[in-house]
């Protein structure tokens, strides 16, 4: 298993990472920011990137929301001295589940498929969405970062320079 | 292709899949050893972790081990020696009282103390590449000897404009709120302040623990007060003062200590009730940042605009979990992913997907920050694999990227890297003398400049060769696809 992952590794490489940036305009809530990255152009539809972005927003949205279920949890807590955390999951926490398996979804189904991995910003502190941007290595690996410097787009034709 | 370019690489690459399946005899015991590891042990911050992770504090918890005591003690002697006299002489139901009192008190003190604040974790080494080139390009300037200005980005909030001050420390743009902690050196979320006598900061995540804590404390301090002068007044009708005195000598003891303890706790708890109710923290009201009248240009954008509904969110609004994840393991060691404390179920997957290919990304970043173009990088290849192999046990190519990626020299904000240096052989020793409370490991200790942004990468670099072999099914189906599209 691990000699086959190795052959599957050295085929496809890590081009570069994009950051999707949190949106504070409205505050802290948690929620990030839906401007379509440029180095992504190349990769993935717009609507979909945006789509994913905005569920996750609402995911957040549900996760954070101040109503009358968050109150009644916080009372109880309140009311027995917050020993309750210690058996139950809140209700924030089931929300982060949710989300940990929509994002493995969209992975499996939208992003892998375009050589992209988006990463839970909850491993990331909840500052980034991390989108990894993956390009197949042609031949052996010379530095993928070769001739490509910044330039995203530009690792989307695996042909690229005579570098690789 | 220059055979030069390409063979550092490789070398590079088959070093690192090599030690992992090299002897299947040692790597399961290596990967064992490594795996069992959990990620408090190597936690960048200066705190303290108990119970395997479970528990975390501040370094200095002196002062809190002197509120259990004054708590414990005080409580102790009431309910011993009051107690008694008053249930039979007024009603039972007043150690019944007291006691929940107590229970509430010892419960939110100790969630306050133990909990995460709301830590913010540092910033993995390709968001903090990131963020210096967006950083570089915004000034305009590449990156010189000099240190640069402080980084600084607005952001406009209901309306206000509010500076987002960038963490020499974490390497993050903190969030609205946020602030450094220089006695835990973390950066916190809603930071309020750090409190030496629960031996923790205060934070979003365990605000309201400690308001309930102060809170319940001025009525048990109050409580107590009240009830032991009653009982010396009870005593002294019938025998004199001086013989009530001598009849329950403890109560003077508790009289005392809650007499001088009442003005400090109501009175804190008084502050935060307005804070609390103005929607502010502890740091915000000392800076003067937000103006309380209304119609005023710098007013509050945090508020909700009424005193109701700022209690309710600051007391009842959901909590979000630890960022920190103190209890996962550095690496998981099957090829499920492991449930980490907090569920969050796809950790394993993503984190060991993105962490092995940290080491590509590594030298990307590198680059980027130097703004070089191919060839100066497969110069410097060369160097980083001969890094490589002089530091045992760990892996070199941690520590030139991050001596490279921290460019220009930046101290940390909280303190410069000499001070840093020396906390940290401060607490080098320490380490000897408290056996059970681990929290730098030898592994992390010898290199104090890189120690900061060093363990992060070092600790991704871990993972990274011990990702290798522990795939899951996600991982597999995701290379798979990007297989297919290269055979397109």
């Amino acid at each position: 298993m691990v000699h086959n992952l190795q052959e599957l590794r050295r085929s496809a490489s890590l081009a570069t990472k994009v950051f999707i940036q949190r949106d504070y305009s409205d505050g802290t809530i948690c929620q990030f920011q839906t401007k379509f990255p440029p180095e992504l152009d190349s990769r993935i539809e717009r609507q979909l990137f945006e789509e994913t972005v905005k569920t996750l927003n609402s995911f957040y949205a549900e996760a954070e929301k101040i109503g009358g279920s968050s109150y009644l949890e916080g009372c109880l807590a309140c009311a027995t001295a917050y020993f309750i955390f210690l058996c139950m999951e809140t209700h924030y926490e089931k929300v982060l589940k949710k989300i940990s398996r929509y994002i493995q979804e969209q992975n499996e189904k939208v992003f892998a498929p375009r050589g992209l991995l988006l990463t839970d910003p909850v491993e990331r502190g909840m500052r980034v969405i991390e989108i990894s941007i993956y390009e197949d290595r042609c031949s052996s690996g010379s530095s993928s970062s070769g001739s490509s410097s910044g330039s995203g787009s530009s690792s989307g034709g695996g042909g690229g320079a005579g570098g690789r | 292709m220059p055979p030069g370019g390409g063979g550092p690489m490789k070398d590079c690459e088959y070093s690192q899949i090599s030690t992992h399946s090299s002897s299947p005899m040692e790597s399961p015991h290596k990967k064992k050893k490594i795996a069992a590891r959990r990620k408090w042990e190597v936690f960048p911050g200066r705190n303290k972790f108990f119970c395997n992770g479970r528990i975390m504090m501040a370094r200095q918890t002196g002062v809190f081990y002197l509120t259990l005591v004054l708590i414990l003690v005080t409580s102790g002697l009431f309910f011993a020696f009051d107690c008694p006299y008053l249930a039979v002489k007024i009603t039972p139901a007043i150690p019944v009282v007291g006691g929940i009192l107590f229970f509430f008190v010892m419960g939110t003190l100790l969630r306050t103390s133990f909990s995460d604040p709301g830590v913010l974790p540092r910033a993995t080494p390709d968001e903090a590449a990131d963020l210096e080139r967006q950083i570089d390009i915004a000034n305009g300037t590449s990156s010189g000897g000099y240190r640069p200005p402080p980084r600084t980005k607005e952001v406009i909030i209901n309306g206000q404009t509010v500076k987002l001050k960038y963490c020499f420390t974490c390497k993050i743009f903190r969030p609205p709120r946020a602030s450094h902690c220089s006695l835990c050196d973390n950066c916190v979320e809603r930071f309020d302040h750090h409190c030496p006598w629960v031996g923790n900061c205060v934070g979003k995540r365990n605000y309201r623990f400690f308001y309930m804590f102060i809170l319940s404390l001025s009525f048990l301090t109050v409580f107590i007060f009240a009830f032991v002068i009653t009982h010396v007044i009870l005593r002294s009708q019938q025998a004199g003062f001086l013989n009530a005195l001598k009849d329950s000598p403890a109560s003077v003891l508790e009289a005392v200590v809650c007499f001088f303890s009442v003005w400090s706790i109501v009175g804190l708890s008084g502050f935060h009730t307005y804070l609390i109710s103005s929607n502010q923290t502890t740091n915000e009201d000392i800076k003067g940042s937000w103006s309380n009248k209304r119609g005023k240009e710098n007013y509050n954008p945090y508020s909700y605009g009424n005193i109701f509904t700022n209690c309710c969110v600051a007391l009842c609004g959901p909590i979000s979990p630890s960022l920190i994840d103190r209890r996962g393991y550095i690496q998981p060691d099957t090829p499920q992913p492991a449930a980490p404390s907090n569920g969050m179920a796809a950790y394993g997957a993503t984190q060991s997907q993105s962490d092995m290919c940290d080491q590509d990304q590594c030298i990307q970043s590198t680059k980027f920050v130097l703004q070089a173009a191919a060839t100066p990088l497969l110069q410097s290849e060369p160097s980083l694999t001969s890094d490589e192999l002089h530091l045992p046990g760990k892996p070199g190519l941690g520590t030139p990227c991050a001596s490279l990626t921290l460019g220009p020299p930046t101290p940390p904000s909280s303190m410069p890297n000499l001070a840093a240096e020396a906390a940290l052989t401060d607490i080098l020793p320490l380490k000897d003398e408290h056996v059970g409370h681990q929290f730098l490991t030898p592994d992390e200790a010898p290199s104090p400049p890189t120690m900061l942004a060093g363990s992060p990468l070092a600790h991704s670099r871990t993972m990274h060769v011990l990702g290798l072999a522990s795939q899951d099914s996600l991982h597999e189906d995701s290379v798979r696809g990007l297989v297919k599209l290269s055979s397109v």
